[in-house]
């Protein structure tokens, strides 16, 4: 373990690799030192392991499968030990459809931060990278994006495309590119000038290049850092389209629907709302934590250079 | 056109103008500028900021439009787009090494990239000789650029240069953001790796020191307006006649209250 550590803080590094990995290294020691960013690590590693072993740690299915008489029992269950979160009006098991819901919540954060972050970091760099009439072009979509108020656009594209899981992910994805691409474009813009791409353009290097070896590695890290902030309010945004009906369908156990299916009983039966409500709460605070540690290791602005 | 018997011109400019904005605001950075830079030979290019020395460097790496006249690389007239076997013909070295080399990447890396981007085989061996070139330990190889010295970034960059096996550096202000001590060595090096390698040399500064240590011609710059053109001789002496020149020779010494009380403001 020691000569591991060692190795990986070597003055002089020997290999390509272990440059990297002593660099990671560095920004891991920098971010494991900051108590809320490892909150933040913490709760979402938990939710990563909630999602993967969901089947086996929910008790019950995310149905109940009751009818009749035993279902007329078996409803509106406060929490207990048998039932952690109590149970619903048709008798499942809260805690259950709780763990269950966490894999539809990775799954949007998951889809959205492989689509609209990667769209507007490649727009935004392009766009401040060429500048002129590109830049002109492709900035002047992105404002018409950014006119419309998000949630509302969201809502409306959720409608048009229909009522379910999918539909709320591709509308939270084209509402949420737009900001990437402004940050990418700011950040392409200090550096474009700067000797080290003048030196590269000299080498021969062409535009792609530039683009991907050398102004993508500089804005990556504020673009990371505001995706993780982004997260909890994209986990908001699909529990509020799943709250408004146009996300998830019953019985599906996404968070924001079942906010939405204890909203009639709130005051009789309040463990329905208030567990994937605490939920939300607890993953959205978890990204913002990480964000905010990313954003220590990250930003060059904060010495992340050193 | 001056036609030299012995020495081919490495660099030939001639009637170069360019300018910035247009109309009200033009701007005239480099009027009417001629000059010749044989083979092998080191060109000093001096002036105060602003009197479009580096203007001229940059145009000639096409990192600037020139706007009229033409410009020469051994004989071929330059293109305002450049082709990959002009970047292997022509480097250049930025004045500031902190600014000069990318923050995220490895020593190893900015010197493997030009030789990834114009396909040599033989990276590692290459590598390993342009670090030794410019006394580079090997042990800097994977380090980041804030781990090193501004002299030894500047190595760095002259090593980057270096590595096409180019003919022609074009040095801009090369030593002018280092330390005192660490500016004669890197003066030092530039000079041996030319006799070494055989290159020629424009080099911009506004040091007349510098230059007239590192050169064998040199132009001086004014407002745009090359105003005088010397040959420095074996002693390292120029003799100037143009008023600004003197003046530059003068700033050049240091600061000295006779010498500026003498100073007659050009504007």
């Amino acid at each position: 373990m020691k000569e591991l550590k060692s190795w990986l803080l070597a003055e002089n590094p020997d290999s390509r690799k272990q440059a990297t990995l002593g660099r990671s290294y560095l920004g891991w020691l920098r971010f494991y030192h900051n108590p809320l960013a490892m909150i933040g690590f913490v709760i979402v590693v938990m939710l990563l392991l909630m999602a993967l072993f969901a089947p086996l740690i929910a008790p019950e299915g995310i149905t109940s499968g009751l009818t009749g008489d035993e279902l007329k029992l078996n409803r509106f269950l406060p929490p207990s030990a048998e039932h952690w979160f109590g149970t619903d009006g048709q008798a499942n098991d809260v805690f259950s459809r709780i763990v269950m819901g966490s894999r539809i919540t990775l799954l949007i954060i998951g889809i959205v931060i492989f689509t609209a972050p990667v769209l507007g970091f490649v727009i935004g760099t392009v766009s401040g990278y060429f500048g002129g009439w590109v830049d002109a072009v492709l900035m002047r979509i992105t404002d018409v994006f950014l006119a419309f108020p998000k949630l509302v656009l969201a809502l409306a594209l959720a409608a048009a495309l229909g009522r379910g899981l999918e539909s709320a992910i591709f509308a939270i994805a084209i509402t949420s590119w737009p900001a990437y691409a402004r940050l990418a474009r700011a950040e392409t813009l200090t550096v474009r000038n700067t000797d080290y791409l003048a030196a590269a353009k000299l080498q021969g290097a062409n535009h792609w290049r530039l683009i991907s070896g050398h102004i993508m590695p500089l804005c990556l890290s504020s673009l990371i850092v505001r995706v993780t902030l982004d997260m909890a309010g994209i986990i908001l945004t699909a529990a509020g389209l799943g709250f408004l009906g146009l996300g998830a369908q019953p019985p599906t156990p996404e968070w924001g629907a079942m906010i939405a299916e204890g909203r009639d009983y709130i005051l009789s039966y309040w463990w329905l709302a208030t567990f994937p409500g605490l939920a939300i709460f607890i993953v959205a605070l978890g990204f913002n934590f990480l964000g905010d540690g990313l954003r220590d290791v990250l930003d060059p602005k904060s010495g992340g250079q050193n | 056109m001056i036609i030299e018997s012995q020495h081919k011109s490495a660099i030939e400019l001639d009637n170069l103008s360019i300018h910035f904005g247009s109309d009200e605001s033009l701007v005239k950075a480099v009027d009417q500028v001629s000059f010749n830079v044989p083979e092998q030979q080191s060109f000093g290019l001096v002036g105060e900021s602003g009197s479009g020395k580096s203007t001229i460097l940059r145009a000639l790496a096409g990192l600037n439009q020139h706007n009229d006249g033409n410009m020469f690389v051994e004989g071929e007239a330059l293109q305002s787009k450049r082709d990959k076997a002009f970047y292997k013909k022509v480097q250049m070295v930025f004045q500031d090494p902190y600014a000069s080399l990318h923050p995220r990447h490895t020593i190893d890396k900015i010197l493997a990239e030009p030789l990834a981007i114009h396909g040599f085989k033989d990276s590692e061996r290459r590598i390993a000789q342009v670090m030794e070139q410019v006394a580079l330990p090997s042990k800097f190889r994977f380090r980041y650029p804030h781990q090193l010295s501004g002299g030894q970034r500047q190595r760095v960059a002259i090593a980057r240069a270096l590595i096409l096996e180019p003919k022609i550096l074009l040095l801009d202000e090369p030593t002018s953001a280092l330390d005192v001590s660490i500016q004669a060595e890197i003066l030092n090096l530039l000079n041996r790796l030319r006799e070494e390698l055989s290159l020629t040399y424009l080099l911009v500064s506004h040091d007349l020191a510098v230059v007239s240590y590192m050169c064998e011609q040199v132009a001086v710059m004014q407002h745009g307006k090359l105003v005088e053109l010397l040959q420095v001789n074996s002693k390292g002496e120029t003799h100037a006649k143009h008023p600004y020149t003197i003046q530059l020779n003068l700033a050049s010494k240091g600061y000295d209250r006779k010498v500026i009380e003498e100073f007659i403001d050009h504007e």
